[in-house]
């Protein structure tokens, strides 16, 4: 096999699994688009919220990696509930623009907190997983990208699965299509958005450890807020398999340029992902796989 | 000539216009129009007065709104949220950075800066051919993305991470050097655009914009270009960022890409939505509001400083915090920001002490 094929599936297997990763954090812009029809600007900052717990159970505490894991998803939702209850309350019935804006707002202030609480100096996660790389062929990886591919297959799963058959799924897509006409069906649009800020927050829980575990805990982390943006809207903003694909597609995209270009032109793998994102909204205004609105008047 | 017969400093106390030429006028009654002349000249009048400091902050305040109005004019009158506005400044800057590098007088150089920006916003604008709403926004941040990555590699323009220096701009051969002088400069622009803008409320176009907000749907049945409508909405927005951006260029002098990255376009958001989204005098007000609050923060945790030892290290987070707080705030309580606030106390005292 020839150095340059070689070359060509390293950085082909890194980016999925950096999609992976990437799926994972746009998984929560998905949810809270689902429920309630607003992109969530503060998404990266419940990321790094969530390393940042995470970070604390398993060094500070000294809880197994598992555990630790659970418990960081149970405070995240808990997190999650808080916020939805003190911030987003009264928002109910606004106009999305406003949303989005107090999201802003809160993005702001929970970094804020994050720093007051822990401070800004760069962390990390120590040992949890192998340093070495696991060799495949002429591949290599190492281990916490695969767990981080396990980790998002598992929540893609659980996701659709919950979305489709359980009756709280159900009820989200509901509120996010007409919250009037779920309130009128006996939907507490309170509690189902409570639900969504609080599997929003774990699911970012969960990326922000694998997050930090590769990168470093750091405030730098919430970057991935944005940088996510255009794999929730390449794959369609209320389209769970979307998310993933689309995830999968900007990883592999920012992999090869970075492997490729980047010698060139510093810093233009930040700027594809962008690029290609807007290609393709020409063509598909709504993603990749997201629900066309027929407006009807 | 009933009109002109009344006392010429009645307040409006109610509603009674009769005809839509009424409904239209700038100003409601003679007394509003004599308050505003009166508002201009005390503008005018105000940097006479003030020490330098405190004109240092003006002069932000009035560039700052020229930014803050030009995102007004698309996302609160038109209702197209856009993530791309340093950006669009930062176009303005350096494209009159270039040209009065290049022997043009900033008094040409800065309505062409303007107009690169407009040519800018409206080919971001494109996309709103075949996108909306959220969509639409995100392509904005796209705008902001790749012009971040142009300004930091396109070193013949910009300076790339070299920072640019710009010259002070020549009025009758003489530079304008002190904040005094360069406020006059800010203001007058400031004001001009403001206007404008207040007058394109009234107009066709302007119904257009607020037509678009309020259903897109709705507008298009009633005979709006959708398309052209919001492009023009872009191109002009952008406009305005350009010459915020022109103006703040050789004020600083030093202009580099990082000043123009996404930051400073969620700065200008917050902006209006404390000033008020849809309000030109929420503009005003909104960029004002974030000039002094970051002051303020400081001031405070100086004189808070002998006290709470530690609080010098987290005046940055403190900020942070305050910006974050100050936009949640706003809109649970007040959604229509500082504009509806003032007007609210005007309401009052408008028939005090006979408000029954």
């Amino acid at each position: 096999m020839s150095d340059g094929l070689g070359f060509f599936l390293n950085l082909l297997v890194n980016g999925i699994v950096v999609g992976a990763l990437y799926a994972l954090v746009a998984l929560g812009f998905v949810l809270i688009y689902k429920a309630s029809g607003v992109i969530n600007l503060a998404q990266g900052e419940l990321v790094l919220l969530g390393a940042y717990i995470g970070l604390t159970f398993t060094t500070s505490m000294q809880v197994p990696f598992f555990l630790a894991l659970l418990l960081t998803i149970v405070v995240s939702a808990l997190v999650g509930v808080v916020i939805e209850r003190t911030v987003l309350r009264p928002f109910i019935g606004e106009s999305p623009i406003s949303i989005i804006m107090v999201t802003l707002g809160l993005s702001f202030l929970i970094k804020a907190l994050i720093h007051l609480i822990w401070g800004t100096d760069m962390r990390s996660f120590h040992g949890l997983f192998r340093s070495e790389p696991i060799i495949i062929g002429p591949v290599a990886i190492s281990e916490v990208f695969l767990w981080g591919l396990v980790a998002a297959l598992i929540l893609l799963v659980l996701l659709t699965a919950f979305f489709k058959y359980s009756m709280l799924g159900i009820a989200m897509r509901a509120t996010s299509d007409d919250e009037q006409a779920a309130l009128s069906m006996g939907i507490s649009v309170k509690r189902i958005l409570a639900a969504t800020w609080a599997v929003a927050a774990m699911v970012a829980a969960v990326g922000g450890i694998f997050l930090g575990n590769i990168a470093g805990v750091n405030p730098l982390l919430t970057s991935y807020g944005l940088k996510v943006l255009p794999v929730a809207i390449l794959g369609g903003l209320d389209s769970v398999p979307g998310a993933i694909l689309g995830g999968f597609i900007i990883g592999i995209l920012e992999a090869l340029t970075g492997g490729y270009l980047d010698h060139y032109m510093t810093g233009i793998k930040e700027v594809v992902p962008f690029a290609f994102m807007i290609l393709i909204l020409l063509i598909k205004p709504y993603g990749l796989f997201g629900k066309e609105i027929i407006e009807r008047v | 000539m009933l009109r002109l017969l009344r006392y010429p400093f009645t307040m409006e106390c109610g509603v009674y216009l009769t005809t839509y030429e009424q409904d239209l006028a700038l100003h409601p009654t003679r007394l509003s129009a004599v308050r505003g002349w009166l508002l201009v000249a005390l503008l005018y009048a105000v940097p006479q007065l003030l020490p330098n400091y405190y004109l240092s902050i003006l002069n932000k305040v009035a560039i700052y709104t020229i930014a803050a109005l030009g995102l007004n004019l698309l996302t609160g009158v038109t209702g197209q949220i856009s993530v791309g506005h340093g950006a669009f400044t930062g176009m303005g800057a350096f494209t009159v950075g270039y040209l009065m590098k290049h022997g043009l007088s900033f008094w040409v150089a800065m309505p062409l800066a303007g107009l690169a920006a407009a040519a800018v916003g409206a080919f971001f604008g494109l996309p709103s051919a075949r996108l909306k709403g959220l969509y639409l926004a995100i392509a904005s941040l796209a705008a902001q993305v790749i012009l971040s990555f142009f300004f930091t590699r396109a070193e013949w323009f910009t300076g790339g991470i070299y920072s640019m220096s710009v010259k002070r701009p020549t009025i009758f051969g003489q530079p304008i050097t002190g904040e005094r002088d360069y406020l006059y400069l800010g203001l007058t622009a400031a004001l001009l655009l403001g206007v404008f803008a207040q007058n394109l409320l009234r107009t066709r176009t302007g119904r257009a914009f607020m037509a678009v907000r309020d259903r897109d749907l709705a507008a298009e049945v009633m005979g709006v270009d959708l398309f052209r409508t919001k492009v023009t909405a872009f191109a002009l927005s952008a406009f305005y960022a350009g010459i915020a951006g022109a103006i703040w260029a050789p004020y600083v002098m030093i202009i580099s890409p990082e000043q123009f990255e996404m930051h400073l376009s969620i700065e200008l958001l917050a902006m209006i939505i404390i000033g008020g989204m849809g309000s030109v005098m929420g503009s005003v007000y909104g960029a004002a509001f974030m000039t002094v609050l970051p002051i303020v923060v400081r001031e405070l945790s100086m004189a808070l400083g002998p006290i709470f030892p530690a609080i010098g290290t987290k005046v940055l987070l403190l900020r942070d915090a305050a910006f974050g707080a100050a936009i949640v705030l706003f809109l649970v309580f007040e959604p229509e920001g500082l504009a509806k606030l003032w007007r609210n106390i005007k309401d009052y005292f408008r028939l005090w002490p006979f408000s029954y």
